[in-house]
């Protein structure tokens, strides 16, 4: 009897260990090629990011703090996490995640998530750690010591500008070349080794996790912005008289010196150099993934479904219903610079200047379909003409009937900015047609080349001696007085507040004109023209003139950006029109969409009020250096997935993505049969909709 | 036809002759469409049948010769006048604003139109005889398939309610089911007092609804006759209906 027992038991346990072996087994079948092609797109990945120089230029700029002082003693107060070291640790993280994804395709079970991804991850993070390594390694034997001063000198150092001493203590932790050795790939391992552990959760913990991770990180490359924010908040609700000074020409100037009420709240959570606190990421990262699972417990699918339901409505109400989000948000965005300071003000009214010339090109490139690639040339009309006629620092040239808006004290005339706009606005419709009826005939990139060629000959214009009576050459125009509104109140740029008040209102101005125009019959023959230009003109839609309207419409909300900018800076040259402001503009509105105001406004936000534009700082200034590099990945990475651009408009994303949901709609039957009824365009746009 | 003869045409070339740059593409070309009446001009590739197509809507300015709109030279006119005054063109291959809606598609097909009301029992009458038209309004027209797709192309001509419908190969690319399909939408809008000018390369399925045809080669009017005639000739059958 025992003899069977003992059988039973013995064959329990060879079943169990041969059932381990099996998982354990598993857990190495992993698709190998795959795992070495990530593991070895992130050791370039790593390498290319730390010869740029951002691991080292974006040091100074503490995540967070911890208690270990000899780890990053290259910093001269910090013991912590710099933005430089997340500028790495993302990477492993993001492509450990990535190796895990699959195309589940229809009728195929999607792999079994398990043991095997981890694996994956870890392979995936090793190699690139490596590339690490083998970095630190050439770095060392390349690092000479000078024998009479002791300090290191680079041979490489004249090809690799960031081949030097900081990237060699940077990437060694301090701590020699050998410790680099194998703690890279370590690191690098099990950060990829959680990012693809990610799949294995369920969908809260995942959002939960993220969520966490992501606050921290935000709320401290945001500290500015959440100080600034919390501190004008907590100071007026400390001292809400403040608010009475709110119309001053300054109104940072009386801000009083009392106590934010959020004071405690901002020294609990931020270090006082910068950073978080430990305390701080434990609260942030607490309070995220409590509001993450808080979210999708409590609401579970609630969200999904009010926005089903407001999908269905009629188009009529929803076109109210949207009305009244825009009423609203245009409130807050008239009480919040009450809250702000002076530098937040700024990247706002920077932003507002973009996403005025934004939504013009929107227009341009976004309805008409017309690539043009030499937009800042109108932008230039627009600051040069303002700039002649409301400074006393203009050429010399100038015959006296050409008005100058300027009294004899040298102070701004009440309104005369407006009527400079006026002109302003003449002349940029003029330049547009003068440019446009030449190159319009042209299609595509014949178009867009010879656009790119008239936007550098304005510049050129403005530079040049032959006009430097007139212009001031390389020089410019200094002195434009701000526009003085008589009881209103004065915008210059010594006050952003003003200037972004001005700024909203022409963007409200313009993204109502653009709103309009989508939905009018000068729109569609627009779009009709976009979509296929020679039946437009069967049609019987006069392509010609057509173009040149959307050109002009388009020059003119351009001159609008360019007269605010010219009163707001006081001083322009001819370098603040360079070619790059076109692409940048471009960028904007592919980033966030092409023919999407929402999107256009999202994009102006991120990049030029995180980013930067072109010679305005963002709110990441540790970025400004790798903005073009920022820049040019995400619009490569924006055009390869999300052509559709940044804020998702089931709409847009339905036309490009157009030969999937042909494809998922004859599959679900849903082409030919006929079945669906009414409000048929979104019932099947939410349907096919890709996750 | 000679109830067609006896009233005036309404699209005319006398002696047409165009050029692209130095090409001499049509030769002495002379056509005449009556009101009502559907005709269709046969040719092989490059014999100048979509040159036609664009000279009678004026896209494209002859050299010599006069395109005359109800008994007017209009030569010098650009197309929104003759589509204003009831020239339309369905294009080949259908070719809608693929990325623009069905219903947008409808309306831009009535861009030169001012009057509402005629514009809106145009759409209805769209809706009664196309149904899922009606039902796709909103969809994206590139999402349809062929044969809705063809409907809204017909549609879209309809919306400028034309007096002529210039339709430019209206078989390519469609399957043989619908070809037939498409045959009986062109005689149905036929019956409804619009005259149409077909060009065609499927000589056979054209003749046997067209009244009279031509047919054009190198440029060169070869053969100006009533559709059965044309069917019977040998030669045509030669070259076009493939038959030794």
């Amino acid at each position: 009897m025992s003899d069977i027992t003992a059988d039973v038991a013995m064959t329990e346990l060879a079943d169990g260990l041969s059932e381990a072996t099996e998982v354990v087994k598993g857990a190495f079948e992993i698709d190998r090629s795959k795992a070495v092609r990530f593991g070895g797109l992130l050791a370039l990945a790593l390498v290319f990011i730390s010869l740029v120089g951002m691991p080292v230029g974006m040091d100074g700029r503490q995540i967070l703090y911890w208690i270990n002082p000899d780890v990053y003693v290259n910093h001269p107060d910090g013991q912590g996490l710099s933005l430089g070291y997340v500028a790495l640790f993302l990477w492993p993280l993001l492509l450990g995640w990535a190796v895990g994804s699959e195309v589940v395709l229809e009728g195929m079970a999607a792999t079994k998530r398990g043991a095997h991804d981890l694996v994956t991850g870890l392979v995936v993070g090793v190699i690139g750690g490596l590339g690490v390594s083998v970095l630190t390694m050439l770095l060392a034997w390349d690092r000479e010591i000078n024998p009479e001063n002791g300090v290191p000198a680079y041979g490489m150092r004249d090809p690799l500008v960031n081949w030097n001493e900081d990237l060699y203590i940077l990437l060694t932790f301090n701590r020699g070349w050998t410790f680099a050795l194998w703690a890279w790939p370590l690191l690098a391992g099990l950060l990829a080794m959680f990012g693809a552990g990610l799949r294995l959760m369920s969908d809260p913990i995942r959002k939960a996790i993220v969520a966490a991770l992501l606050a921290i990180v935000a709320v401290s490359i945001f500290q500015f912005l959440v100080d600034d924010l919390l501190g004008g908040l907590g100071e007026t609700i400390a001292d809400p008289g403040r608010l009475s000074n709110f119309f001053g020409d300054d109104p940072d100037a009386g801000r009083p010196n009392v106590d934010s009420v959020f004071d405690g709240l901002l020294d609990f959570v931020y270090a006082k150099t910068g950073g978080l606190r430990l305390q701080g990421v434990i609260f942030v990262g607490v309070v995220a993934a409590g509001l993450s699972l808080l979210g999708s417990y409590v609401t579970r699918g609630r969200v999904k479904a009010a926005r089903q339901a407001y999908l269905d409505r009629p188009v009529a109400e929803r076109t109210t219903s949207s009305a009244i989000g825009m009423v609203v948000i245009a409130l807050a965005l008239i009480i919040l610079p009450f809250f702000t300071g002076k530098i937040v003000n700024e990247l706002l009214a920077n932003v507002g200047i973009f996403l005025l010339l934004a939504l013009g090109l929107n227009i341009v490139v976004g309805l008409a379909g017309i690539l043009d690639l030499g937009y800042v040339a109108f932008f230039a009309v627009g600051g040069y003409t303002t700039a002649v006629l409301t400074s006393a620092g203009r050429g010399e040239s100038w015959p006296s009937w050409v008005p100058l808006f300027v009294t004899d004290d040298g102070e701004a005339v009440v309104g005369g900015w407006i009527i400079a706009l006026v002109l302003v606005m003449i002349f940029a419709a003029l330049t547009g047609l003068l440019i446009g009826a030449p190159v319009i005939r042209m299609r595509g990139d014949y178009l867009a080349i010879v656009t790119l060629g008239f936007g550098e000959i304005i510049r050129l214009l403005f530079l040049s001696d032959w006009l430097k009576g007139y212009f001031g050459g390389a020089q410019g125009i200094t002195n434009i007085e701000g526009a003085d509104f008589g009881f209103l109140g004065t915008v210059t740029g010594v006050n952003p507040r003003s200037v972004f008040y001005l700024v909203l209102f022409f963007s409200a101005i313009a993204i109502y004109v653009s709103w309009r125009l989508e939905r009018s019959r000068l729109g569609r023959a627009w779009m009709a023209i976009r979509e296929d230009e020679s039946v437009a003109e069967a049609m019987g839609i006069n392509t010609v003139n057509m173009k040149l309207m959307a050109f002009v419409v388009g020059a003119v909300l351009a001159s609008f950006s360019g007269a605010i900018f010219s009163a707001k800076v006081g001083s322009i040259f001819p370098t603040s029109f360079l070619i790059l402001v076109s692409i940048i503009i471009l960028v904007v509105v592919i980033v966030g969409g092409m023919g999407n105001i929402m999107g256009v406004i999202a994009g102006s936000l991120v990049l030029i009020g995180v980013l930067g534009g072109p010679k305005q700082p963002g709110l990441l200034q540790e970025f400004s250096e790798y903005k073009l590099l920022i820049y040019g990945a995400l619009l490569i990475w924006m055009m390869l997935k999300r052509p559709e651009g940044l804020v998702p408009n089931a709409r847009r994303s339905r036309e490009l993505h157009q030969e999937e949901f042909l494809q998922d709609a004859w599959l679900k039957g849903e082409v030919d049969t006929g079945d669906d009824e009414g409000e048929e365009g979104d019932a099947v746009a939410t349907e096919v909709a890709p996750a | 036809m000679s109830t067609a003869e006896a009233t005036k045409p309404i699209l005319e070339f006398r002696n047409i002759n165009t050029h692209y740059g130095a090409v001499h593409i049509l030769k002495d070309v002379n056509l005449a469409i009556y009101p009502g009446e559907l005709v269709c001009l046969l040719g092989g590739n490059a014999s100048g049948k979509s040159t036609t197509l664009k000279t009678l809507l004026g896209m494209v300015t002859p050299t010599s010769g006069e395109v005359v709109l109800d008994g007017e030279v209009v030569n010098d006119k650009p197309t929104s006048y003759r589509v204003e005054r009831g020239v339309t063109m369905v294009p080949e291959n259908r070719r809608l604003f693929k990325r623009l809606s069905v219903l947008e598609n409808l309306q831009l097909g009535a861009y030169l139109r001012n009057d509402k009301d005629g514009i809106a029992n145009d759409l209805e009458r769209i809706y009664t005889m196309f149904p899922r038209v009606k039902e796709r309004m909103h969809q994206k027209s590139g999402t349809l398939s062929g044969g809705e797709q063809q409907m809204v192309a017909m549609g879209r001509a309809l919306m400028a309610s034309p007096r002529v419908l210039l339709m430019d190969e209206p078989s390519m690319g469609l399957a043989p089911a619908l070809v037939q399909t498409n045959f009986e939408l062109i005689q149905q809008i036929h019956e409804e007092g619009i005259a149409i000018f077909m060009v065609e390369q499927n000589a056979n399925m054209a003749l046997s609804i067209a009244d009279r045809g031509w047919v054009l080669q190198t440029g060169k009017v070869v053969l100006d006759d009533s559709a059965d005639s044309l069917l019977a000739n040998p030669d045509l059958r030669k070259s076009y209906l493939g038959e030794a």
